[in-house]
């Protein structure tokens, strides 16, 4: 897969990245808990995830939605490593069954020690109209030469 | 404020050492449903321009540092849930890299919120590569809650 490459030039703040739009199922939940090693009983065992007060039962990894807010990022990048830097923190739950969208926005451009840096907002919302994850990405483009 | 043992914060954890495993990248990628060929075939990461193949971002989460002495925080609460996570990249992690990990817990804070008193624990976290090249650091954010 050959990625189209993104100048610098040619983003402009208030740009929309792609959306991703992602489904998770519980079994995605025991896949991502395997592949990652957490093994936290609340992203695939109902009745623990009742017991520990999360009374719709189980919910997504913080992490997962991280993996989609990050997917977001470098679809949209030639190279993941334009990435520089990546932060998300939590709100709502997300949980299996839901259907959870992934929205990225130019909100900068600048250039600092030699880059040229474009920070984005990225948000992972529900159907239910609630952010699961809201966060911040910094990528570094090359210019149009 | 919320009563812990101040002298643990900024002690860093021992080193632990992992093995970046093309497969362990592949399953990662696999549970996100991230179908980019970087992350499974040496072919397209080098044609990408990378050396081989390459762990996707959030891939540092799986790099978990040995346990840090205890915070013997005062806290009725038993819910813990991921309160965020932020990293910074430097240089790629490639399939049969050594990343080693270090934590060291950064602060704890008490906040009220929606859902009563919660306690915010701060750890910073640096992957260092089998060439001594820091390759990322981290930060995790723990919340306890009532």
């Amino acid at each position: 897969m050959s990625k189209q490459q993104l100048y610098y030039d040619d983003v402009q703040v208030g740009d929309a990245l792609p959306p991703l739009v992602k489904n998770p199922t519980t079994r995605q939940l025991v896949q991502y808990a395997g592949a990652s090693g957490d093994y936290y009983e609340i992203h695939y065992d109902h009745h623990f995830a009742v017991r520990s007060d999360l009374k719709d039962g189980v919910i997504v990894h913080g992490l997962l939605t991280a993996g989609w807010l990050a997917q977001l990022i470098t679809d949209w990048l030639p190279s993941p490593l334009a990435l520089k830097k990546f932060g998300v923190s939590y709100r709502s739950m997300a949980r299996p069954g839901d259907t959870i969208t992934c929205t990225g926005t130019v909100v900068s451009k600048y250039e600092k020690d030699g880059l040229h840096l474009v920070d984005c907002d990225i948000a992972a919302e529900n159907q239910r109209d609630e952010k699961c994850a809201i966060g911040h990405a910094t990528v570094a483009l090359p210019r149009r030469s | 404020m919320v009563d812990f043992d101040r002298s643990v914060l900024g002690v860093e954890s021992a080193p632990i050492h992992y093995d970046v495993e093309k497969g362990a990248i592949r399953k990662f990628v696999e549970a996100i449903g991230d179908p980019d060929p970087i992350y499974r075939d040496e072919k397209a990461a080098q044609g990408a321009g990378f050396q081989t193949i390459v762990a996707p971002p959030t891939f540092l989460c799986t790099f978990r540092a040995q346990e840090l002495p205890d915070l013997k925080i005062v806290f009725g609460g038993r819910v813990r849930l991921n309160g965020g996570n932020e990293y910074e990249y430097y240089k790629p992690v490639y399939a049969g890299d050594i990343v080693t990990v270090t934590a060291q817990y950064a602060n704890v804070a008490e906040r009220t919120g929606r859902t009563g008193k919660m306690v915010f624990v701060f750890t910073d976290l640096t992957f260092t590569n089998q060439h001594g090249e820091v390759v990322a650091k981290g930060r995790n954010t723990g919340i306890m809650r009532e």
